[in-house]
């Protein structure tokens, strides 16, 4: 017992890289807030092109979403900040992590609220559309406020599982609480740093899990 | 005249559902459609403001015909008020949202001027206590009479109700006919898709019985219910009234 203390809760060790931890804490927020923003409004953007239905437009959109989803997001990170140099796209990693995963969410994201969009009834575009209200007015007023209602649980979810994959950006050496636990661990030879890390995880995720309930419970409505 | 179809003619695919159809409905007429399902009422209503495109003929409200290319269907569709049978309330707005919303945002009417309207046109239907309850909230009579205040906020030129009272517990359906008589009283020019017809016996100026896409015989209810040229016309009158 007193062995396990000396190696994973080792007092010394965390005090020493605590700092580090916390820098880290700050670039997985900035990771993930910018991916939750740029996935999210564009995952939505994307749902409303699709809502026109112009053919070509919807079949580009179908593809791209589907290879997004089918790819690991390590994978398209590693693609991004490893491969696209290569033909003179250069980006930092930072940039590649964020970029990667905004992606993946815009793709799961567009998904979501089309399938919101797509569950709204026939009859509110028809009784809205028979009071003069035009196409976009029907979808922005009637529609989409519907659609997101709809689309809230599944979207929370995704979002969290999402965002928790800033911890890849370790693999491009992006500065976040993975990788600089797995430094600290590196260099004093102590797991203690991923323990405080993964607390860090979690005092960040928790809440997030939390506020997903409040939003789902806050946007609820009876049927 | 306020709504003038000729030779509308409507096709599902394969399936023709209007083979020709000719409708012309005057101000401050009450005009009842019935027939058996599928012979295409609703179709004709869907087809009166484009919910469905016609495939051939032509339809003009208020002198204007809605089929013509470049025509501003937004603002024809406001001139025509429709009624659902399933409602169709916003379920996200409560009932003064939902009356409203066409106000501000076909009408471009400020919020006091579009809630003051609104207003007023849930007090019509009788439902001016029930401004701020949302259609869960309400009993199907109370949503369609919501839905018909919707319809009149925008003071149409014209009202069509698609079976209104099909999705009705029976003892709400009065609620609704009281509201369509009142309605009627002043002057409102109305269309209805319905199988009242004790309603249409008392309400209707006229009552059009329409089979397989085709109108087989229009008149004054009286001599349509009770002496129709057509033996087809008693026996569906006497399978709807039991």
């Amino acid at each position: 017992m007193e062995r396990f203390a000396e190696t994973f809760l080792n007092w010394n060790v965390m005090a020493q890289y605590a700092p580090k931890i916390l820098e880290g804490a700050w670039v997985t927020i900035q990771i993930a807030v910018a991916v939750v923003l740029a996935g999210i409004a564009s995952g939505l953007a994307l749902a409303v092109l699709r809502a026109f239905r112009f053919r070509l437009a919807n079949l580009a959109i179908v593809v791209v979403v589907d290879v997004l989803r089918a790819l690991p997001p390590l994978v398209i990170i590693i693609l991004f900040y490893f491969a696209l140099p290569t033909v003179g796209i250069q980006m930092s990693a930072w940039v590649a992590t964020w970029l990667a995963l905004s992606l993946v969410l815009m793709a799961f994201s567009e998904e979501i609220f089309w399938a919101g969009i797509v569950a709204v009834p026939k009859g509110q575009w028809e009784a809205a559309r028979s009071t003069g209200l035009s196409f976009l007015q029907t979808l922005r007023d009637v529609v989409l406020p519907q659609a997101v209602r709809l689309t809230i649980p599944p979207l929370t979810n995704r979002t969290i599982a999402i965002t928790k994959n800033t911890a890849l950006g370790a693999v491009v050496a992006v500065g976040e609480i993975l990788y600089q636990a797995q430094s600290a661990y590196s260099f004093s030879y102590n797991p203690s740093p991923l323990l405080l890390g993964a607390v860090a995880y979690l005092i960040l995720f928790i809440p997030v899990v939390y506020f997903g309930r409040w939003v789902e419970t806050r946007f609820a409505w009876k049927r | 005249m306020i709504l003038e179809v000729a030779g509308l003619r409507k096709s599902f695919g394969q399936l023709e559902v209007l083979k020709g159809v000719d409708l012309k409905v005057q101000p401050r007429e009450l005009v009842f459609v019935i027939g058996p399902s599928g012979s295409g009422k609703s179709t004709l209503l869907r087809c009166c403001n484009r919910l469905e495109e016609p495939s051939a003929g032509s339809i003009r409200v208020e002198g204007v015909d809605i089929l013509a290319p470049g025509v501003d269907i937004n603002a024809v569709r406001r001139r025509i008020g429709m009624v659902f049978q399933s409602f169709n309330l916003y379920p996200h707005l409560d009932a003064l949202g939902n009356v409203t919303l066409a106000l501000r945002k076909v009408l471009k009417q400020p919020r006091a001027q579009a809630e003051e309207a609104g207003r007023q046109a849930l007090a019509r239907v009788g439902l001016a206590e029930k401004a701020r309850a949302y259609p869960n909230e309400l009993s199907g009579g109370q949503q369609q009479r919501v839905a018909i205040a919707r319809a009149l906020a925008l003071e149409p030129a014209i009202l069509m109700f698609d079976e209104p009272t099909s999705a009705l517990d029976p003892e709400l359906v009065g609620s609704v006919l009281n509201v369509m008589r009142e309605l009627r009283e002043s002057g409102m020019t109305m269309v209805v898709v319905s199988h009242e017809m004790r309603f249409a016996r008392s309400a209707a100026d006229r009552v059009i019985f329409m089979d397989q896409g085709l109108i087989l015989e229009e008149g004054a209810p009286d001599k349509l219910f009770n002496r129709p040229d057509h033996p087809r016309i008693r026996e569906f009158i006497a399978s709807i009234e039991h």
